[in-house]
């Protein structure tokens, strides 16, 4: 048997009422390749972290070679011979290699003789390792995949034994990825340990010895790679949780609503997020995207929402098209066709925290009549509506005049979707409605959902909560790497299935 | 000291609105009274001196007035910008371009009827300091180049620009200063000497003049236009958020424009009290600093119309207060005042919230006892 070079026990870390990590054990050998898989959110990065120092754990302790250590900032951790490399790199970009490598670490105040020595070792370290580096080259002219090698150098360079990588394969070509791999088994080959988190099966079966699987903060299950297969891992990591079931009548489907051809997204780092998407929502119906968080969903809604350009295709709207390549409807636009968008990140887009709840409960609809008048905002009429409304969505604390960072974030999100809601849409747009909102609520808001549906709204709804998915959606699509993967009625569908076809494996 | 963390939903209004702000001048006065007292004179009798010279008499009241009345264009003009999140530091050359627009506008439509003449001059005013914060607001919106810095070279721009004007295109070719010919005096804006004489006093001369007016009803314009419209709706949410408001159909692009434009508007209102109330003429550096102050008068009056016209006024009587103590004083300069000036700003500005969590922290609990007794 081989004695750990890395051991966690009954690691504890919470968030204010979250609790990120709960008792979790892992012991990881050293000269493998470790992965840690689970979805978004179940505790991966939040557990590197703290190996790395950058949160501390509530309990728990961490050996390293048997040895107990306590780690209060990376700068521990590395001297302990932990290195990372983060999903975002911390690189300055207008430094050169050399000068990113050797950051914080000069070891001189006017550079000579050490800086030459250090550039010396790195060339060997780029030797032994294929990396293929020029080291005057400056961050901002290189690649992405180049850069997540410049990470991995300094990290070695500070003399690293156990790697960290978290969700390394993200942000790289296919091609890229393959010579990460390359690079990743020759350091294995030289003795290096490898921790590789990641919610993709594909690169745990490829590469890793053994692999831990995290849900919900929880630490699931532990295998050695060539004991498992892609399809016990995908169950273990999505879970069997009891289903929150919703009443809902016999599907009524109406005329097509919204259809979608060739359609393809861009996202802000010009990477495509959406690729060549079809599909179609009619009246009365909801249509669930399912899909591992950060595949192309979060651009899909942006674009049907008329906030982000296409790239390619169209979008049609109760058949007038409304967005393609050359020009797109605005939100306020579509608004006035009758789509309401209830958008997955409501502190970045659904509402402004700075602004009172009154005025977050117009937002959007501002300029629209009650709300004001040839540009005058009539504050009675919103006073009363706002009551009303609240009220309603029982929003708590019912008082319209306070500041909307003080209700919590469920209440938060029920002011969205009341506001959402209230206009009686014909095109409904969720995405994730549910997300840090308690179970009372969660019923509430389902229960909405359906209301809509009924009264013959085409709702389509973008979430990572599988539950949520099955026990509303009346069919459901999934996405993997921006494509639609599978398309199924919610007749007979396990979350099993869904699990698959979300990890990309069927 | 940091840590201390109050729950902002309990903190009444008057305390972060009110309380917080008066404890900050007061340090800055304190801080300042040392300075008199270091520099070898009496900081007791130095506030003496500030309060008769602007409130002991009643020339020296008008001239605080006066000041007043440009402490406020500017301030707004600051806060406008402000809520959208855009920091004008370029008030000062936007108050001059607009001093231009009044002048063209009076000298050249003079022959109209005088209220009109008036009305038109303000609007050229307003107009040329718009079109000055313009072009920094679209290339901030377009372009992405920071408006802080495009709106403090255009401030150099604004001053190249006037002087070229001065010396080469409207100077008094009668003599050689760089000022323009006087406006006609029938076109004058009324002074309060004019005034003064229906309410039966008597003083000989004051700057302060109908302009205060137009202040007034500024101040007014703002707190309407922010908190009452949809246009300042649209501009707080693109300043507080710009993705929510893009999602919400706002468009950033529009609002930066027409918050740097009214900002820039407001700015140039200065032009009319300058020009078509006092000096009658376009002077080389008529804005004399005014711009600037106004971003210390904004972050006092925590960037609302009810705030800065204390602020505005306050700035007033250490403007009128202050001359008058250099000269009585002889170890204060006027530099002295400069720097009063900077403690305040660095109060009430850098420094903040340098007192405001132990304030709120201190008044919720002394609030929440009252409760509970």
């Amino acid at each position: 048997m081989v004695s750990p070079i890395l051991e966690l026990t009954d690691v504890n870390k919470s968030f204010g009422h979250v609790q990120a990590n709960k008792n979790i054990n892992l012991k990881i050998n050293k000269g493998t390749i470790h992965g840690i898989i689970g979805e978004n959110g179940a505790g991966k990065s939040t557990l590197m972290s703290i190996v790395f120092g950058l949160y501390q754990a509530n309990s728990g302790s961490i050996k390293i070679n048997g040895k107990e250590i306590n780690l209060r900032s990376p700068r521990d951790s590395i001297i302990n011979g932990i290195g990372m490399v983060h999903q975002h790199f911390m690189l300055v970009e207008n430094f050169t290699v050399l000068e990113n490598i050797i950051l914080g670490f000069e070891g001189e105040t006017v550079f000579g003789e050490k800086l030459q020595k250090a550039k010396e070792d790195l060339e060997k370290l780029c030797q032994t390792y294929n990396f293929n580096i020029d080291l005057d080259a400056t961050i901002s002219d290189l690649s992405v995949g180049f850069r997540q090698r410049v990470e991995i150098l300094k990290s070695l360079y500070r003399g690293a034994e156990i790697l960290i990588l978290d969700e390394p394969t993200g942000v790289l070509t296919p091609q890229e990825v393959d010579e990460l791999f390359k690079i990743l088994r020759s350091l294995k080959d030289e003795g290096k340990t490898i921790v590789l988190i990641t919610h993709k099966l594909i690169e745990i079966m490829d590469l890793t010895s053994e692999v831990s699987v995290m849900r919900q903060g929880e630490m699931v299950g532990h295998t050695k790679t060539e004991d498992t297969s892609k399809e016990q891992l995908a169950e273990m990591m999505v879970g069997r949780s009891v289903l929150l079931r919703v009443d809902k009548k016999e599907i009524k489907k109406g005329e097509t609503v919204f259809k979608v051809n060739n359609l393809s997204v861009k996202d802000d780092l010009d990477v495509t997020r959406v690729k060549d998407v079809n599909l179609e929502i009619c009246s009365g119906e909801i249509l669930g995207i399912a899909g591992v968080t950060g595949n192309g969903q979060t651009e899909l809604l942006e674009a049907l929402s008329g906030i982000r350009k296409v790239e390619s295709g169209s979008i049609e709207l109760f058949g007038e098209k409304i967005s393609d390549q050359n020009n797109f409807l605005n939100p306020r636009m579509l608004k006035e066709k009758g789509l309401a968008h209830v958008p997955e990140d409501r502190q970045r887009m659904g509402l402004i925290s700075d602004f009172k709840a009154h005025e977050n409960l117009i937002f959007g609809y501002h300029d629209q009549e009650p709300y004001s008048k040839s540009a005058i905002l009539n504050n009675k009429e919103i006073t009363e509506y706002s009551n009303k409304v609240m009220q309603e969505y029982d929003v708590r604390p019912n008082s319209p005049n306070l500041i909307t960072s003080n209700f919590s974030g469920g209440n938060q999100q029920k002011i969205i979707l009341s506001r959402e809601l209230n206009e009686n849409p014909k095109v409904l747009l969720v995405g994730q409605p549910t997300r840090g909102v308690d179970i009372g609520a969660i019923e509430f808001i389902h229960q909405r959902l359906i209301d809509m549906r009924d009264k013959g709204a085409a709702i389509l709804l973008a979430s990572v909560e599988l539950d949520e998915i099955l026990s509303l959606s009346d069919r459901i699509i999934v996405m993997f790497d921006g494509k639609i993967v599978g398309e199924k009625e919610n007749k007979n569908v396990t979350d099993r299935e869904l699990g698959l076809l979300m990890a990309g494996v069927a | 000291m940091s840590n201390i963390v109050v729950d902002k939903s309990k903190v009444p209004w008057w305390v972060s609105n009110v309380i917080v702000p008066l404890v900050n001048l007061t340090l800055a006065l304190l801080v300042s009274g040392l300075f008199i007292f270091i520099a070898g004179e009496n900081p007791i009798e130095a506030v003496k001196l500030i309060i008769y010279g602007s409130f002991g008499y009643i020339q020296g009241f008008a001239y605080t007035l006066y000041y007043t009345t440009n402490f406020i264009f500017t301030g707004l003009a600051f806060a406008v910008a402000f809520h959208c999140r855009l920091f004008n530091i370029g008030g000062e050359g936007q108050a001059y371009i607009g001093g231009l627009g009044v002048f063209l506008v009076a000298i050249n439509l003079s022959f109209l009827p005088i209220p009109i003449v008036w009305l038109l001059s303000i609007c050229g005013a307003f107009l040329f300091g718009a079109a000055w914060a313009y072009i920094p607001a679209y290339l901030q919106s377009k372009r992405g180049s920071h408006v802080v810095i495009t709106t403090i070279m255009f401030n150099f721009i604004a001053s190249s620009l006037m002087i070229f004007l001065l010396v080469d295109v409207i100077r008094d070719t009668n003599q050689m200063a760089p000022h323009t010919v006087k406006l006609p005096e029938a076109i004058w804006l009324p002074s309060f000497e004019a005034f003064s004489g229906i309410l039966g006093i008597k003083i000989r001369y004051s700057p302060l003049n109908l302009t205060f007016l137009l202040a007034i009803a500024s101040l007014f314009f703002v707190w309407f236009l922010v908190w009452k419209t949809k246009w300042g709706y649209e501009m707080r949410a693109v300043g507080h958020n710009t993705q929510a408001a893009i999602y919400a159909g706002i468009s950033p692009h529009k609002n930066i424009i027409i918050a740097m434009c009214i900002s820039g508007g407001l700015a140039g209102l200065l032009g009319v009290n300058e020009i078509l109330g006092v000096s009658h003429k376009i002077q080389a550096g008529f804005p004399a600093g005014y711009g600037f102050t106004g971003i210390a008068v904004a972050l006092m009056g925590r960037n609302h119309p009810i705030g800065i016209l204390p602020a505005a006024f306050l700035f007033g009587i250490l403007y009128q207060g202050g001359s008058e103590v250099t000269f009585e004083m002889p170890n204060i300069t006027r530099y002295m005042f400069v720097a009063v000036q900077g403690l305040i700003i660095l109060f009430s500005g850098a420094l903040e919230n340098l007192f405001r969590p132990q304030i709120e922290s201190f008044f919720v609990r002394r609030l929440n006892k009252e409760v509970n007794a």
